[in-house]
């Protein structure tokens, strides 16, 4: 097993990078930010586009219902802020005027999770993904790194309905080809193994690829599959991967509550019953500090994963 | 349809439909119905330039609406319904399982005049704004036009949506607020008191149009001239002045009707003040 890293760039950059594509391209996306043109790496599009761009200032719900009201136009919104803006305090902006109503709306998400880091938990959402999912209708997406968020970002445009794109801040293995196929809903599988199923999702992949390396190292023959796609989930792929291996494990950087892992659990539970064990935050909000030190902190590295393997394996 | 006699005689069959819809179902919101009746109809009957027959999501070509007080939706089917939007005889749905005339309006069951859901207030104003946007991009030169309430000015997502119309000087954009001073809990000045909301709308950069909702000729007269004040660098507020349950006596003048349906000795009450102009559903 392999991983070529072809650099470190962060996640929001890929999405900043397939939004300028996506400005040269289709001429029906319209980008929104409140703020966090910086931020959220918008620059190119908002340099070329002007007339396709919407400065909304620090007003996230009007954001979401201009959003929607574009749609009406035919237009393809993209809005941009932090996941915490982009969702908790939007909710029932994206609940009526987006999601009920069937609006073609990308939310597009950054600084999501424990890794946006110093700025603390006001900022860490470890929420959305639950909050996001829950909404019939709503499909979403948390990309792995720079090449996937890219081309994630241009395949929402192909595709019809509201969507919740989240991504994160530092800067993290880049490692997925260039050319490697975005399928919305596809899960992507990463190494064939035969001991236990790792389901990750977003910046957590990275971390499991560290931890099948370690696993491999005693002995251990992990399978990995990126979970990009949280709803709708694959669930082909996830019950034929753990109807192979016998047991399971999930990580990412969320709740328990709500996340990956909840999504998968509930579906073992109604189809194939298997012992798991979930890598995630555990119903406790977070704190500054960097990145690095706040997923060890948290319990999110890759020797909590190798950890969790072995627990799992051995409840087989 | 130009004849006021005319646009009065269809309000006084759609105040009829929405006592009947809400006395059928028990349920829903008569008071602001009744109030914004003559709004409605000069819009959608006189106004507007609007394609009943054949509804489109986007509305190209055509000026657009959007109810932000999505309760008074007994009102809003009637409307659609008696300019055709879809048959009549589906308001006796309105509210009952399965219907496409949910409690509030909604998009999910495809009922032809409905652009997006409302309800929860505060909203439309935005959506309306996108939607105006969206004209300027698309080259189209039609209007976008939004009622809210009074109370609901109450909501902070209002005023983000104000700033923004006014600072970007959206001028294709007519919001009109249902100023009948009542909310659920009591009259608006007790509950939370706007204060001078012309003052307010003008200083965030509108144009500011007071009216009385409830004249005829005052409604197209002042929808007239807020057309030709259109694409001059500002959006309009046409100030409403509404008194909630219209055209019933003992409905006016109070917020108890606000939410609560009549029962049957005042269904009939009602009915007997309202004309059966254009033939019941």
């Amino acid at each position: 097993m392999e991983f070529t890293i072809y650099n470190h760039q962060d996640t929001r950059s890929g999405f900043g990078a397939g939004l300028a594509e996506l400005g040269k391209t289709n001429p029906k996306v319209v980008a929104l930010c409140a703020d966090l043109i910086g931020s959220l790496k918008m620059d190119e599009f908002v340099k070329n586009h002007p007339e396709r761009f919407f400065q909304v200032g620090i007003s996230e719900a009007n954001m979401i219902g201009m959003a929607a009201g574009l749609t009406i136009g035919g237009f393809i919104p993209f809005t941009g802020t932090f996941a915490n803006f982009s969702t908790g305090r939007v909710y029932d902006q994206i609940r009526q005027s987006v999601a009920y109503s069937e609006k073609n709306v990308k939310i597009c998400a950054s600084h999501a999770g424990l890794t946006l880091g110093e700025d603390g938990a006001t900022h860490q959402i470890l929420e959305d993904i639950g909050l996001m999912k829950m909404l019939p209708g709503m499909t979403v997406i948390v990309p792995c790194d720079y090449n996937q968020t890219k081309a994630a970002t241009i395949a929402i445009a192909d595709f019809e309905g509201p969507v919740y794109l989240r991504f994160g801040r530092p800067k993290v293995p880049n490692f997925t080809p260039e050319d490697r196929p975005f399928v919305i809903g596809k899960a992507d599988l990463l190494k064939e193994g035969s001991d236990v199923s790792i389901f990750a999702t977003g910046h957590l992949v990275w971390k499991a690829i560290e931890a099948i390396a370690l696993l491999e190292a005693e002995g251990i023959n992990a399978e990995l599959i990126n979970i990009h796609t949280i709803k709708p989930l694959d669930d082909e792929a996830i019950l034929a991967s753990a109807n192979k291996t016998r047991c399971v494990v999930t990580a990412e950087e969320h709740q328990q509550n709500g996340g990956l892992g909840d999504s998968i659990a509930q579906l073992l539970g109604r189809k194939l019953p298997l012992p798991i064990e979930m890598i995630a935050v555990q119903d406790i909000f977070g704190q500054s500090g960097t990145p690095e030190q706040l997923l060890a902190e948290y319990g999110l590295e890759s020797v909590d994963i190798v950890a969790a393997a072995k627990r799992a394996i051995s409840r087989k | 349809m130009n004849d006021i006699s005319q646009l009065q005689a269809v309000a006084t069959q759609v105040r009829r439909d929405i006592v009947r819809m809400v006395h059928a179902c028990q349920s829903g919101h008569p008071g602001g119905s009744l109030g914004c009746t003559d709004l409605l109809v000069a819009l959608y009957f006189n106004h507007m330039r609007i394609d009943p027959a054949s509804f489109t999501m986007d509305g190209k070509g055509e000026d657009l609406f959007f109810l932000s007080n999505g309760h008074i939706s007994p009102l809003f089917y009637s409307v659609l319904a008696r300019c055709g939007y879809f048959p009549v005889e589906e308001l006796k749905t309105f509210r009952c399982i399965h219907s496409r005339l949910q409690g509030h309006p909604a998009t999910m069951e495809g009922l032809p005049g409905i652009r997006v859901a409302s309800g929860s207030l505060g909203q439309g104003l935005s959506v309306a704004i996108g939607a105006a946007w969206a004209k300027k991009l698309n080259g189209d030169k039609h209007l976008v036009y939004v009622l809210m309430g009074d109370g609901e000015q109450q909501e902070g997502q209002i005023w983000e949506a104000v700033l923004h119309a006014g600072a970007r000087g959206l001028d294709n954009l007519i919001a009109i607020i249902d100023y009948n001073g009542q909310q659920i809990d009591g009259p608006v000045d007790k509950v939370m008191p706007l204060g001078d909301l012309k003052a307010k709308y003008e200083a965030f950069g509108w144009s500011v149009i007071t009216l009385d909702g409830n004249q005829m000729e005052s409604v197209v007269e002042t929808l007239q001239l807020a057309s030709v004040y259109a694409g001059k660098g500002a959006p309009q507020l046409l100030l409403m002045k509404t008194e909630m349950g219209q055209g019933v006596d003992f409905m006016m003048g109070t917020h108890k009707w606000h939410g609560s349906a009549p029962n049957d000795v005042q269904k009939d009450a009602a009915l007997a003040q309202l004309e059966e102009t254009l033939g019941d559903y």
